[in-house]
């Protein structure tokens, strides 16, 4: 199939997928600024980028564990080990305060390496071993809270980072996400690491035989993207003051459709960090547009469940088995 | 030669079978394990009343990971069967009422949904070529979307003396549910074991691209297994409702049952690569899955703890496969 617009030079290289995100993101942007021309206004579009920025934090750990072929959903849990162990920190005097978001992190890390061992090194399939992190990650946090939900404080700090506009008016969280986002891409692109993610995604023994160590990839992939996971939880935990049980809920399905509508092939091997940022503001910008109009939950879901599938079908097709 | 295409079943071939059979026989011997565990610590012994509320908590999860189980077969997932199953709950508590006529119809209408919801997976991920986990994340939501439109609020009724029949005992303290349990492994999966259909599922498992060389209809297979697999979920849907006398298009209830369905498919030593495993092996699963946390009630441990517990126990056991790679020879045989 030719891409007709193959004879531009710039779009060339770009994938139609990720084409045909952007494209569904101008008409969602169309679609909104007719119903309420509020939309376009630059306040309105930054809150958009603020918000998505948590789900970029997400879909950025997890869009590097589906370029190795694997996934992981243990994401909701991490979430909350981040915003929770963070904001607990602060419980332990000055030091904790100075130190919180990285405690989260580190949290996050330590749950994404055991993540990494389980799919690396005992091949368990990453889809079940995930699952059961995520399981024992509230069992811990369950534990820690005592069932229900203390006044876990953030600190002014983690507020201001989240929610504050330190440089140009831009918030924070977007200056955040613009840092993570070139250093994703640099991995990707101009490192050794990130050529062997995407060797190792389309085939692993390859992989092996051409002299990557694969394991060791695996394992840290899965800690990046635990300590992603648990760095957006630490950021949601500033932007709504405190952390809580299941904050990281509403998370994992929205990562997960974030990057494949981004155009990255769930078997592994294939995608771009652009692709997921068209994913992350196409989502984001869906579910805004259907809180706005004020559409009854039911039909929100119904509405978010079709337009992906619409959208996966107009470019996110497999390939029909012939032999 | 000519046997080795066939699945050995003939005198003398145990081995084979036994072989073929061996995650599910290993699921059995846990469960009685800790069945035995179980009711000989609870304070009110080995009774009838014990097992049937047992049964009653373990037949849901085994319908739902039964579900599963006809999908991940096709080497799919469905991360939707948790919503279907909510979705017929919901549907179950308006129209599975009145007299018995309309009862019947409705319990027939709940069966098309879950059916009918399946069949949109397999239409989805077969004809429109989208992969199993994204396609069923999406659907998963449109369901979700339904079961709120019928049940804003939790609410409705059953039909009392049906949901009591089959969540009470029969004569002798059989918990009813079990043998419900045991009525649909036989009309709906041993037939589907046994027939062509079956076979050509099993094949598309274990290989898509052998299996269409081989001439079989996968499509046609894939899109039955996601059928029956909403199918199922539907039959756990008219369950709950039978045991709550509800409905509720509750996220926690679909998020939890999902994952849970996945987990028990592991635990009853169905491949998530595809091509092994049977539903009878999924039901141990569950009722292995239903029962660890029925363990820490009876030995009294703390509440807060069950979480915990759970996660390990599950991550341990899945980890237990990981015992093949010791017999590894060749590191090429690790990356599979």
């Amino acid at each position: 199939m030719t891409n007709p617009l193959a004879n531009l030079p710039v779009l060339r290289r770009l994938d139609p997928a990720v084409l045909t995100a952007f494209g569904c993101i101008v008409l969602l942007l169309l679609f909104g600024a007719m119903r309420n021309p509020n939309f376009l206004s630059p306040d309105y579009l930054l809150l958009q980028l603020q918000v998505g920025s948590f789900l970029a934090m997400v879909a950025t750990g997890m869009m590097l564990v589906i370029l190795l072929g694997q996934i992981d959903l243990s994401v909701p849990w991490i979430i909350t080990v981040g915003g929770m162990m963070s904001t607990a920190a602060v419980g332990w005097g000055p030091w904790g305060a100075t130190f919180a978001i990285p405690i989260g992190v580190l949290c996050g890390l330590v749950f994404g390496l055991v993540n990494g061992i389980g799919v690396a090194y005992l091949r368990v399939p990453s889809m079940i071993f995930t699952l059961g992190i995520n399981a024992v990650a509230q069992g811990f946090m369950v534990l820690r809270t005592g069932g229900f939900a203390p006044q876990d404080m953030a600190t002014e700090s983690m507020h201001d980072l989240a929610t504050g506009r330190l440089l140009l008016g831009i918030p924070n969280p977007v200056w955040v996400w613009i840092a993570v986002g070139v250093a994703t891409v640099f991995l990707l692109r101009r490192t050794v690491f990130g050529r062997a993610i995407y060797a190792i995604g389309n085939r692993e023994t390859a992989a092996y035989l051409s002299g990557i160590r694969t394991q060791r990839v695996v394992l840290a992939v899965f800690a990046i993207s635990g300590a992603l996971a648990a760095f957006a939880g630490a950021l949601l935990a500033g932007y709504s003051t405190k952390a809580y049980q299941g904050m990281g809920d509403p998370y994992l399905l929205p990562s997960i459709a974030a990057v494949v509508l981004g155009g990255t092939s769930i078997l592994g091997g294939r995608g771009t960090y652009l692709g997921t940022v068209a994913g992350v503001i196409l989502i984001t910008l869906l579910q805004s547009i259907l809180s706005v109009e004020q559409i009854p939950e039911a039909y929100r879901q119904l509405i978010f469940g079709a337009v992906i599938v619409a959208m996966l079908l107009l470019y996110g097709r497999g390939a029909k088995v012939t032999a | 030669m000519t046997d080795h295409a066939l699945p050995a079943r003939h005198g003398g071939d145990w081995r084979y079978w036994f072989g073929d059979q061996r995650g599910t026989l290993l699921a059995l011997a846990v469960f009685i394990a800790m069945f035995v565990i179980y009711t000989s610590n609870h304070p009110a012994g080995f009774s009838a009343d014990v097992v049937t509320t047992a049964a009653n908590k373990g037949v849901l999860l085994a319908l739902v990971a039964m579900a599963q189980t006809f999908v991940v077969l096709t080497a799919g997932i469905d991360l939707s069967v948790g919503f279907i199953f909510i979705l017929c709950n919901c549907l179950a508590s308006h129209i599975v009422l009145g007299s018995a006529m309309q009862t019947t119809f409705g319990v027939l209408g709940v069966l098309a949904a879950g059916l009918a919801c399946g069949a949109l997976n397999g239409a989805i991920v077969i004809y429109g070529r989208l992969q199993p986990i994204v396609a069923t994340i999406a659907t998963g939501a449109a369901f979700y979307g339904i079961a709120l439109l019928l049940r804003e609020q939790p609410g409705g009724d059953v039909n009392e003396e049906l949901a009591d029949f089959l969540t009470n005992q029969f004569p002798g303290g059989i918990p009813a549910s079990a043998v419900a349990l045991l009525v649909v492994v036989l009309v709906i999966w041993i037939p589907f074991r046994k027939s062509m259909l079956g076979r050509v599922v099993y094949a598309v498992g274990s290989s898509e691209p052998a299996a269409y060389m081989s001439g079989l209809n996968i499509r046609r297979a894939k899109f039955i297994a996601y059928a029956l697999g909403g199918l199922m979920a539907s039959i756990g849907g008219l369950f709950i409702t039978f045991v709550t006398y509800t409905g509720e298009a509750s996220l926690t209830n679909a998020n939890t049952y999902t994952l849970n369905s996945i987990a028990a498919v592991v635990l009853g030593g169905v491949s998530l690569f595809g091509g092994r495993g049977s539903a009878v092996g999924a039901i141990f699963g569950a009722l292995i899955f239903r029962t660890i946390g029925d363990l820490l009630f009876v030995f009294d441990l703390d509440p807060l703890w069950q979480p915990l517990f759970l996660g390990v126990v599950l991550l341990i056991s899945v980890c237990l496969g990981s015992f093949r790679l010791i017999r590894i020879r060749n590191r090429l045989d690790l990356f599979g």
